[in-house]
Parts: C-alpha cells; sequence; structure tokens
C-alpha cells in the first residue's frame, strides 16, 4: 500500500524533473513550455496577488451549479427509470451511446437559447456529468440485494423508510461513484466551455494567455486545474476506498 | 412441554400459491397442504429442490398471498403483511453492510422507538447469547459467513419474536459449523420458547433439530408425510449417535428419493 503509493510519487516526481530539465537545456523550447519551477512560482504569484479570485469563483460556481443539477436531476432520472423498466428499456440505448455524441456541439445552441453569459457552460457541464449520475444510480439500485427489500418488509417498514434505510444506503457505494464522475465532467464542461465563447473563468483565462503568447499565466493556470481537481478527485477517492474498505469491496 | 399439549399458533387451510407469468403458463408452487403449528413446537420442511419450500415460508410470513386457502398466525390472518411477532432469517447474507454489528442487531428495535437504554440491555444480552460480544463493533464484511449468520439471527432475536421462521439458514456453512449452529439454535429455542419454522434441504439437520418434520412432495408442494421425531426438549447434536437417528434420516430420505428423483426428472420406481 504504501509501496504504491512512493511508486505513484515517484512517477509524478520523475516526469516534472524531466520536464524541467528538457526545459532548463533547451531541448523543449521557453515559448513551448516553462519548466515546471516556473509554472509554480507563476501560480504562487497568482495566487497570492487575488488576481485569480474573480475567475475562480465564476469557474467554481459554474462547477457547483452543474454539479449540483445533476447530481439532483441525476439521481431521480435514474431512481424513476428504475421504477418504470418499460421507460428505461425504451433510453438504455442513448445512455450507451450517449459519450460518443460531442456536446460541445450544443453549445452554439445553448448561446443562442441563454444569451452569452455563464448558463450555457452550466448547461454543458450538467449535460457532461447528469448521464453518468443516471447510470450509476441505475446500477446502484439494481445492486440491492432482494432479500434486503424482504428484511424490510419484516421489520413492516413503509416504503420511504425502506427507501431512506435500507436501499439508499445499500446503493451508496454506486451513486457515490456517479458524484465523483459527475464532479470530474462537470469540470470537463465548464472549463471546455470556457475556452470557447466565455468572458470569465479560469478556461477563458486560459485561453486568453494562450491566445497573448503568455506561457508564464497559461501553465500557471494549467497547472492550478490539473492540481485543483486532482485534489478533489484524490480526496473523493480516498473517501470511496474508505468506504468500500468497510463494506468488504477493495 | 410437548407440541401435542399446546395450542396452533400458525394454522394454514387449504393454501396454495400460485405464480403467475406473464403470457407464460402460470406456476402452480405448492399446495393445496393444510398445517397446524403448535406454539414453542419446532418444525422442519424437507423437499426436492424446487418444491416450493421457501414459498411456503414466505406465505407463512406473510411476505407472499396464499392464492387460494388461509394462513392465520395466533387465530389473525396475515393477508400477505407480516405481523408483528414473526422474525424471518434468510437463506441469504441480510446483514446491513453499513452498519456495524451492534447497529445491526439494533436495527428493528431503533425502528419500533424503543427507549435507547432497553436497547443497549437487549442488544448486548443477545451478543453474549449469540457468541458475538468481541465484535459487537465488526462490519459484516469483516465477518465469516456463519458469524454473519449468527448475526441475523441475532437481528431476528432481539425483538424477542414468538415465531422464528429460518430459510436454510446454514445453507452455505461447512457441516461443523452447520451442526455447531444447530446447537445454538436448539438453546435459543429452548431459552426463548419461541415457535421455530425452519426449511431446510439437509434430512439430518432436520432430524436432529425438529419435533415435526414435514416432507414435501415435488412441485407442486403438498406434504406427503409429517413425521414426528420424538426426543425430549433437552437435546443437542450428540443426538446423531442415537441409533433412532439413523432411522428417522433414512425414514425421510426413502420418502424423498422418489420426489427428489422427480424434480430432477430421472425416472421413477412408480413410473
Amino acid at each position: 500500500m504504501r509501496g504504491a503509493w512512493l511508486l505513484r510519487l515517484a512517477t509524478v516526481g520523475g516526469t516534472v524533473l524531466i520536464l524541467e530539465l528538457l526545459c532548463r537545456v533547451g531541448i523543449i523550447a521557453g515559448f513551448t513550455m516553462i519548466p515546471p519551477s516556473q509554472m509554480a512560482t507563476g501560480l504562487f504569484q497568482l495566487l497570492v496577488s487575488g488576481t485569480l479570485l474573480p475567475d475562480l469563483k465564476t469557474t467554481l460556481s459554474g462547477v457547483a451549479i452543474a454539479v449540483a443539477a445533476a447530481i439532483l436531476i441525476g439521481f431521480l432520472t435514474g431512481a424513476l427509470l428504475h421504477a418504470v423498466p418499460r421507460l428505461r428499456r425504451t433510453l438504455d440505448p442513448f445512455f450507451a451511446s450517449y459519450y460518443a455524441v460531442p456536446v460541445w456541439a450544443f453549445y452554439p445552441l445553448c448561446i443562442v437559447l441563454f444569451g452569452l453569459n455563464d448558463v450555457p457552460k452550466v448547461i454543458i457541464g450538467f449535460l457532461y456529468a447528469v448521464v453518468a449520475m443516471i447510470v450509476n444510480t441505475l446500477n446502484g439500485l439494481d445492486r440491492v440485494p432482494p432479500v434486503l427489500r424482504k428484511l424490510a418488509r419484516t421489520h413492516q417498514m413503509s416504503r420511504g423508510a425502506t427507501v431512506l434505510l435500507i436501499i439508499l444506503p445499500s446503493a451508496a457505494p454506486h451513486i457515490f461513484t456517479g458524484v465523483k464522475l459527475a464532479i470530474a465532467y462537470a469540470f470537463i464542461g465548464v472549463v471546455g466551455s470556457e475556452f470557447i465563447l466565455a468572458n470569465a473563468g479560469i478556461g477563458y483565462q486560459i485561453s486568453f494567455a494562450y491566445n497573448n503568447f503568455d506561457n508564464v499565466i497559461l501553465y500557471s493556470l494549467i497547472l492550478f486545474i490539473i492540481v485543483f481537481v486532482s485534489a478533489i478527485n484524490l480526496f473523493l477517492y480516498s473517501w470511496e476506498r474508505a468506504i468500500l474498505q468497510r463494506r468488504g469491496g477493495r | 412441554m410437548t407440541a401435542e399439549a399446546s395450542e396452533a399458533q400458525v394454522v394454514l387451510q387449504n393454501v396454495t400459491r400460485v405464480y403467475a407469468r406473464g403470457a407464460t403458463r402460470p406456476v402452480h408452487a405448492i399446495g393445496p397442504l393444510d398445517l397446524d403449528i403448535s406454539k414453542g413446537e419446532f418444525f422442519s420442511v424437507v423437499g426436492p429442490s424446487g418444491c416450493g419450500k421457501s414459498t411456503l415460508l414466505e406465505v407463512i410470513a406473510g411476505l407472499a398471498e396464499a392464492s387460494g386457502g388461509s394462513v392465520a398466525f395466533e387465530g389473525t390472518p396475515t393477508g400477505g403483511k407480516v405481523p408483528e411477532g414473526i422474525g424471518v432469517v434468510f437463506q441469504e447474507d441480510s446483514t446491513l453492510a453499513w452498519l456495524t454489528v451492534w447497529d445491526n442487531i439494533a436495527f428493528g428495535l431503533r425502528r419500533r422507538g424503543v427507549a435507547a437504554a432497553e436497547i443497549k440491555r437487549r442488544v448486548d444480552d443477545v451478543l453474549r447469547l449469540m457468541g458475538l460480544r468481541d465484535f459487537a463493533r465488526a462490519y459484516p464484511a469483516q465477518l465469516s459467513g456463519g458469524m454473519r449468520q449468527r448475526v441475523c439471527i441475532a437481528r431476528t432475536l432481539v425483538l424477542q419474536p414468538r415465531l422464528i421462521l429460518l430459510d436454510e439458514p446454514f445453507g452455505a456453512l461447512d457441516q461443523q459449523t452447520r451442526l455447531l449452529m444447530g446447537d445454538e439454535v436448539l438453546r435459543l429455542w429452548r431459552e426463548t420458547g419461541a415457535t421455530v419454522f425452519l426449511i431446510t434441504h439437509a434430512l439430518d439437520e432436520a432430524a436432529m433439530l425438529s419435533d415435526r418434520v414435514g416432507v414435501m412432495s415435488a412441485r407442486p408442494g403438498r406434504f406427503l408425510e409429517i413425521v414426528k421425531t420424538g426426543w425430549p426438549r433437552e437435546r443437542d447434536s450428540r443426538i446423531a449417535a442415537h441409533e433412532e437417528f439413523g432411522r428417522l434420516t433414512s425414514r425421510l430420505w426413502s420418502l424423498l428419493r422418489d420426489e427428489s428423483m422427480k424434480a430432477l426428472g430421472y425416472p421413477t420406481a412408480a413410473a
């Protein structure tokens, strides 16, 4: 366990070190990439100066709304589809092929419908995240052992109590996976949308720096996105592992 | 106390259960069958695979409604609802994976709004009774299959049911553990005074544990015969050494052999 962590750390550290060397000796040209140490310094300065805060707030609020909507609507849709097998059979092929559809193709349509503001990027983030939530909610509900529903009946539990005390906790690991994926997909959707037509946000700032050949800001922001999203996912991954270990999973 | 001297706690009259299967032919699972189970009796059911043993248990428990006939528990028809006073232990692991052993056992008491101090007393008592005291804070995944089944039995016992329905609770256990679990069930039966209805596919288990054994036919399941064991109430797995035990087991097998062959589609002597 500890060995695996050390190996991961060594892989990341080694890659950073190699990049640093390649940039420092000029094998990777300065206008292509700056050394990782310079990225870290640039990011530090951006964070300390506070210039990043308004864009960070814009992006994170967009992601938060997209995630919250995806979790709520995804969960309710998953529960509805589980309860109505005929509807599920009809929609199953759409879910199976959903991620083959480039959701960004709808971005112009969203702008026409909602205007050039934060709504289109939230919708794109939501569209990316919601199906992961639906599919994982369905997986979770499918895997509730039938004997637990019988157990609920032997305890004279109402339908509401059965859902709250038996079905949801039993399906929780899969629903949790849905939440984890929804957060990751919402980030992709929102930050990606900011690249295209937004006028604020981390994605917009990366795009702006790229168009102005400002490699320090460009790479500092890329580093920020990587570290921030990895930290969130690492936290969720550790939490998920703790839940699964307690339940006898891996 | 003998079964004959006690009043009937469970009464089944002309009970049938038919499963509708959409457009295909309905499946006649059990019946018609009649059965009286006396208060405090240990009654077991054996029968070939698929004969409807578990269906019978579900009908008695109120988990499934009889398609015909009537089922009454302590004089009240069950009508497809599990009445208060009945506890069920299922064949499958039904521990709640997200709760500790202690919380699993306390689950039903909390649902009923029992006071915290009373919950603690009863759960601790049952943990001691079932030899689970050292595992109170463990999660089910950290226990063996046998211990998880003990948690399920404990969760049922803590509610002090008057009728305990056991659906092949030791099915997944090895022979030694089965025998020891059988001893524990007998001890609990004596200590609690509850009526026990056990479904099993193990003839020796039925012969060892029961006051009476109902032998079921191949589907649709009916009682071919109800065999009285005549064992004293104070008994344990060592009764297997008794010569009557061998006679009893072979009597059960002789009743079951043809039915088991029928269930498997083999030609029988009668055919």
